[in-house]
């Protein structure tokens, strides 16, 4: 346990240091705060604006920082040949990538609490500048705590790209990893169209091709309830726990893979 | 005592080739065995196959056939990593790390904490003369200073056994004293040292024992005294006020005659010539002895002969399934 606290501290403090992700957040912030201009533009819109650009923004700026960073965690160390020292301590090859894997999440979750901040902050200036007539009139209270349901799948969907990236950079470079997380993404987010697929297509193979990338791709969709926040639309408590679970399984069975791939890596 | 590494019929192949792939052996069947204590020498020319060797013996790659193991249990054991030190053929760490920050980091994964971990670290930075740099950012480094926080990596635990890839690379005649020294210093201390590098005076200095690998293959091992047998090859004789009609007689007898300063030559005499007899011919003819010494072996000698050996061999023996190319 040491070890992987260990590993995620050090992967913590370089990508803290390292100025990607701050410029990332910095922008994620500046566009939320922007999206209280905008909203200025659409009478009666505003908030949702606000709280539609925000949540986009989330989780659209978490994505490029858990897959730039993700993609570098291991193919980094081996390029850069840090990890001959590191292997050669008291750390396996599973606590390595634990521990990578522990470290970006860790990263991703202070980012993202700072853009929580930053989207509740210009959620709490609108409703107190705000006249109590015009709030009414809203779909949804302005700091609304349902958002943190949102964002709360936001990260999850964002632990299982992080787990994504970490798979593919355990045996490919950086830039193909960069490629296939970025397609397992979107498709993810089709995944539903897969299962449909033949009601567009006639071909049996390409059916069953289909259906079986459904069932290997994660559902990505599964974990957007913005709109539905953001319209005042109720999400359970048990839908909630049951994509969170899911989620779970998706990213231990990737740090599984990726934990059997570099257990038996070569590093030449 | 048993030995701190023990090496059996090590073999290393990989796929080379991007569309049909052929394997290729980088290291052939190596058996070593080296005792508690030793300062061992790992020599070969670049692409021998020695930090192959290492990095089978760290578990960074594996073997294709054969076994090692390090103080008794096999190589990669988690929990011997403890009683380890490994320093890697150009070292490179993390960029936006401190010295300090690294050193600690990897004594944390050791389970030092507090008090003792920073004193641990800041006394290796002092050793290995990075005091003052200790704050700065490893991507300010120059490549020597990276060697020296490489050492100090690899001795942050203690190590009873310690690895070194081309300890010197990259280090100034300063730097390279100062790791000689620690080396040394390792040895009054019990511990054992498995050391490679290509730079021979480094191990006819340091080490007790050496082996030298060309080709993948171990083509010699042993102690240094009895691999050059201090066979005398000839003799060097020193001498002034050398006669014209003398210099000529000698110069027909001798192997070499070398004028040097203040009118003095080197003679060099074939080791079947008795030196005494000479002596006593010169100082008969009114030349004056300066030196004699007997001509040696130098491990540099050695290592060249057998290097060509090994490469002579590999052209004229046909290895059909796996070829020994040098990686």
């Amino acid at each position: 346990m040491r070890a992987v606290r260990s590993v995620a501290l050090s992967v913590f403090r370089e990508s803290v240091r390292d100025r990607v992700p701050y410029s990332l957040v910095l922008f994620a912030v500046l566009l939320i705060a922007s999206s209280f201009l905008l909203g200025q533009l659409t009478a009666g819109q505003d908030v949702k604006i606000i709280k539609d650009l925000g949540l986009a923004a989330t989780a659209v700026f978490g994505l490029f920082i858990a897959t730039f960073i993700g993609i570098g965690l291991v193919s980094k160390e081996v390029e850069r040949r840090s990890i001959y020292a590191l292997l050669s301590k008291p750390v396996s090859r599973p606590q390595f990538i634990l521990g990578k894997y522990a470290g970006l999440v860790l990263t991703l979750a202070v980012n993202v609490s700072v853009m929580t901040l930053a989207l509740y902050a210009v959620l709490a200036w609108m409703t107190f500048t705000e006249s109590p007539e015009f709030r009414a009139a809203w779909d949804a209270p302005g700091m609304d705590p349902a958002l943190l349901k949102a964002i709360a799948l936001v990260f999850v969907e964002l632990m299982v790209v992080t787990a994504v990236a970490l798979f593919f950079s355990t045996f490919s470079t950086p830039l193909l990893s960069a490629a296939l997380t970025f397609g397992l993404y979107v498709v993810g987010h089709f995944n539903a169209d897969l299962r449909n697929f033949d009601r567009i297509v006639d071909s049996t193979a390409a059916v069953w091709l289909a259906r079986g990338a459904y069932h290997l791709v994660p559902d990505l969709s599964a974990f957007d309830v913005k709109l539905q926040i953001v319209h005042g639309i109720p999400v359970s408590a048990g839908y909630m726990l049951a994509t969170a679970a899911y989620g779970a399984c998706y990213i231990a069975a990737l740090l599984l893979l990726s934990v059997v791939i570099f257990s038996r890596r070569d590093f030449k | 005592m048993p030995a701190a590494i023990r090496i059996e019929q090590l073999t290393k192949d990989y796929a080379i080739g991007f569309w049909r792939k052929r394997p290729y052996r980088a290291l052939d069947a190596l058996s070593l065995e080296i005792e508690t204590g030793e300062v061992f020498g790992f020599l070969g020319p670049n692409g021998a196959g020695k930090t192959t060797t290492l990095k089978l013996l760290m578990q960074l790659i594996f073997p294709t056939s054969g076994r090692a193991e390090i103080l008794g249990r096999p190589a990669g054991d988690v929990p011997t990593r403890r009683r380890i030190g490994y320093l890697p053929e150009n070292p490179h760490f993390y960029d936006y790390l401190t010295a300090e920050e690294l050193l600690t980091y990897f004594a944390d994964l050791f389970g030092y904490a507090g008090e003792d971990r920073r004193r641990r670290v800041s006394a290796l930075l002092d050793r290995v003369g990075l005091g003052a740099e200790r704050r700065l950012q490893l991507r300010k480094f120059s490549k020597g200073m990276v060697q020296r926080v490489g050492i100090a990596q690899a001795l942050i635990n203690d190590p009873e056994v310690v690895f070194l890839d081309e300890p010197m690379s990259g280090l100034d005649p300063l730097g390279r004293r100062d790791v000689r020294s620690l080396i040394l210093e390792l040895r009054d201390q019990g511990r054992t040292i498995f050391f490679s590098s290509h730079i021979l005076a480094d191990a006819e200095a340091l080490c007790s024992r050496v082996g030298v690998v060309a080709g993948g293959r171990l083509v010699a091992a042993g102690r240094l005294t009895e691999m050059l047998a201090f066979q005398v090859r000839g003799w060097e004789l020193v001498v002034a006020d050398l006669a014209p009609h003398v210099l000529e007689a000698v110069s027909r007898r001798a192997r070499r005659v070398t004028p040097i300063a203040h009118g003095r030559y080197a003679l060099e005499l074939a080791a079947e010539e008795v030196p005494e007899e000479a002596i006593r011919n010169l100082g008969a003819a009114g030349a004056r002895l300066v030196s004699l010494n007997p001509i040696r072996d130098t491990l540099e000698d050695f290592f060249v002969r057998r290097v060509a050996e090994a490469d002579a061999g590999a052209r004229t023996v046909a290895r059909p399934e796996v070829s020994s190319a040098r990686r």
